[in-house]
């Protein structure tokens, strides 16, 4: 008995914890695809994700749109945001000392946190369930249908990920660019239309997490980005950051994880578990779990 | 040698007289509570800013978990004074020492890594503390160590913080500072010159750390609580703003940077709406037309203005 309930409570932690993770997965895949072109841990993507979830709110209350509608609505609004925060506040500073453009980025997310404040006051506000929820229950385990929605929407935009970044020519001058910047210059690649690109598909990407958070907590606040934008930087250092699979088994690992902590432990202690994955891989594998170690050379 | 000792004199005199304008200012109440408020964190602000200079401006190893440090001072001088009813000055020392040795607890398997990695695992770190703290029921847990008795004032905190600058100066021009400077330089390069790399990295995050709980003790102090919610991420984050605004590697810089991001924060009080956007709309400005920060490496002296560029003070000394 004691293992039985013991297993069953695994099996139902473990669904918990793997549409949690898509949803960091979701987050981190923006952070490595930054890091990996332009070598910036861009702190302002958890706040991209949180005008994503608010986007999303604006289109289903304001417009009335339906699920997919609004979802396609905030990916496209975020993508532009992220062009424009890319083109006014990181593009200037190319060649400044990295520390700066990592101020830069600070000052970004704090732009957008309290504008949002400012826009939307700062009380969390009601997400509409766009779509009646069901509560499956399959041999004692509870799935309902929002996570199922978000396990689904994640796959389908990951593939389309995979599809863009390994298929198309876009994809492919990304690639390049990631791995040799001036190197891809020389080859007549318009790197700056690419950085471009990898803003707007990272923060498409953010914006999904957010409707697909707001769908499944029916809560979000401009201060929602915080925590959650860590948490993703944290799974796409576990990934190996840079790597794009490497941040969608992080972020899964991520939300295994932090519900497993929750479920047989303590919730207070879920932050603190995720950190302290973070400070073990950096220690024993700072290449992350599917990076490779490079030496450095004098 | 003789010509540093007239100049520390000539700068300890300086203090005085600067010392003795704002107290009495303070004391004929010319000042008002809410810019003494500011004085108080304005000092406490530079502590932070110069004690993390130390480890990103000078020894170049980039950490993001300041808030951690300011934790933990806070809470064991807290613990010493409320808890144990020790006086104040025990709290001090203790908070420093306490959070000297989490720091070099921490930074002795986490300086091996490098740039962001290390910044990440800072933070990482940063946040843990802050979290063990938050369920530590001995200490108030989630709401706080509340009744700490005020102690602090505008002349502990001048006088701590001049002993912290004085402090880090003189570590900077001291044989073991210029391994720090060496190694933010070319950490390779420094190795091969024989310099010990981890030791000198440890020693400068130990007493970053260390000087970071002093500002905590005198920060919960003058609160009278001391709460998790005041060391996020988001406390390390302005503190490094401070040092990066001012210039890294820049005594000076540092301090311009405390003084000016606590005074605009201040200053802004009266618009509690647009305060943030504000600021971050100036942090980013600046960081686009003056990335190096307003100081870059350089020192305030009056060197700067007499050849039109500034001369680093600890080069000067050396020379002589």
């Amino acid at each position: 008995m004691e293992t039985g309930s013991f297993l069953h409570q695994f099996i139902q932690q473990l669904i918990n914890g793997i549409s949690l993770g898509s949803i960091y997965a979701l987050i981190a895949l923006g952070y490595t695809m930054i890091y990996g072109i332009i070598k910036l841990i861009n702190f302002a993507h958890g706040d991209i994700y949180m005008l994503g979830a608010y986007f999303g709110f604006v289109a289903t209350t304001m417009f009335g749109f339906s699920f997919i509608p609004a979802l396609v609505f905030a990916m496209a609004a975020a993508a532009l945001t992220g062009i424009i925060i890319e083109r006014v506040a990181y593009r200037p500073m190319r060649k400044a000392p990295r520390i700066a453009i990592l101020i830069t980025a600070i000052g970004v997310s704090f732009f957008l946190e309290y504008g949002m404040i400012l826009i939307a006051t700062p009380q969390p506000r009601t997400f509409p369930a766009v779509f009646e929820a069901t509560v499956y229950n399959i041999a004692g385990l509870v799935i309902n249908s929002q996570q199922l929605v978000i396990l689904f929407s994640a796959l389908v935009l990951m593939t389309a990920l995979t599809y863009i970044v390994n298929k198309t020519k876009v994809g492919k001058a990304m690639r390049a660019v990631s791995f040799d910047t001036d190197a891809a210059r020389l080859m007549g690649i318009d790197i700056d239309r690419i950085i471009s690109m990898t803003f707007a598909l990272g923060s498409a990407l953010a914006a999904a997490a957010g409707v697909l958070v707001g769908v499944y907590y029916n809560s979000i606040d401009p201060l929602m980005g915080m925590l959650p934008g860590m948490k993703a930087f944290v799974a796409a250092v576990l990934g190996g950051i840079g790597i794009i699979p490497g941040a969608m088994l992080g972020g899964l690992i991520m939300g295994v994880v932090e519900a497993m902590v929750s479920g047989f432990f303590s919730s207070t202690f879920r932050d603190a578990a995720a950190f302290g994955i973070l400070i073990l891989i950096l220690l024993y594998r700072p290449a992350g779990l599917l990076g490779k170690n490079i030496r450095e050379k004098v | 040698m003789n010509n540093i000792r007239k100049r520390d004199l000539m700068s300890l005199l300086g203090c005085f007289a600067l010392f003795a304008i704002l107290q009495l200012l303070l004391s004929f109440d010319i000042i008002g509570p809410f810019w003494e408020l500011n004085m108080i964190l304005i000092g406490i602000n530079i502590i932070l800013a110069v004690s993390l200079n130390l480890i990103n401006g000078y020894t170049g190893q980039f950490s993001i978990g300041h808030a951690g440090f300011l934790a933990i001072g806070a809470y064991t001088g807290a613990i010493v004074t409320v808890k144990l009813g020790l006086p104040f000055e025990l709290a001090l020392i203790v908070g420093t020492l306490c959070a000297g040795l989490v720091g070099f607890m921490i930074g002795l398997p986490t300086l091996r890594l490098k740039g962001d990695y290390l910044a990440i695992a800072t933070l990482g770190l940063g946040e843990i503390i802050r979290i063990c703290i938050l369920n530590i029921e001995y200490v108030g847990g989630a709401s706080g160590l509340m009744g700490i008795p005020r102690e602090t004032n505008f002349a502990w905190v001048f006088w701590v913080g001049i002993f912290i600058i004085f402090f880090i100066k003189n570590f900077i021009n001291s044989a073991s500072g210029r391994s720090c400077l060496a190694i933010r330089e070319n950490e390779i390069a420094a190795e091969t010159m024989g310099i010990d790399t981890t030791k000198y990295k440890v020693l400068a995050f130990t007493i970053g750390a260390a000087f970071a709980g002093t500002a905590g003790v005198l920060f919960s102090h003058y609160f009278y609580i001391a709460h998790p919610a005041s060391f996020t991420f988001m406390r390390s984050f302005d503190i490094l703003t401070m040092v990066v605004l001012g210039g890294l590697g820049s005594m000076s810089g540092a301090i311009t940077g405390a003084f000016l991001l606590t005074f605009i924060s201040a200053f802004l009080a009266e618009y509690p709406e647009w305060r943030m956007v504000i600021y971050s709309v100036t942090l980013i400005v600046l960081m686009i037309h003056r990335p190096q920060g307003l100081f870059g490496n350089k020192e305030l002296s009056l060197k700067m203005f007499k050849m039109g560029g500034g001369n680093d003070d600890g080069r000067t000394a050396e020379s002589k």
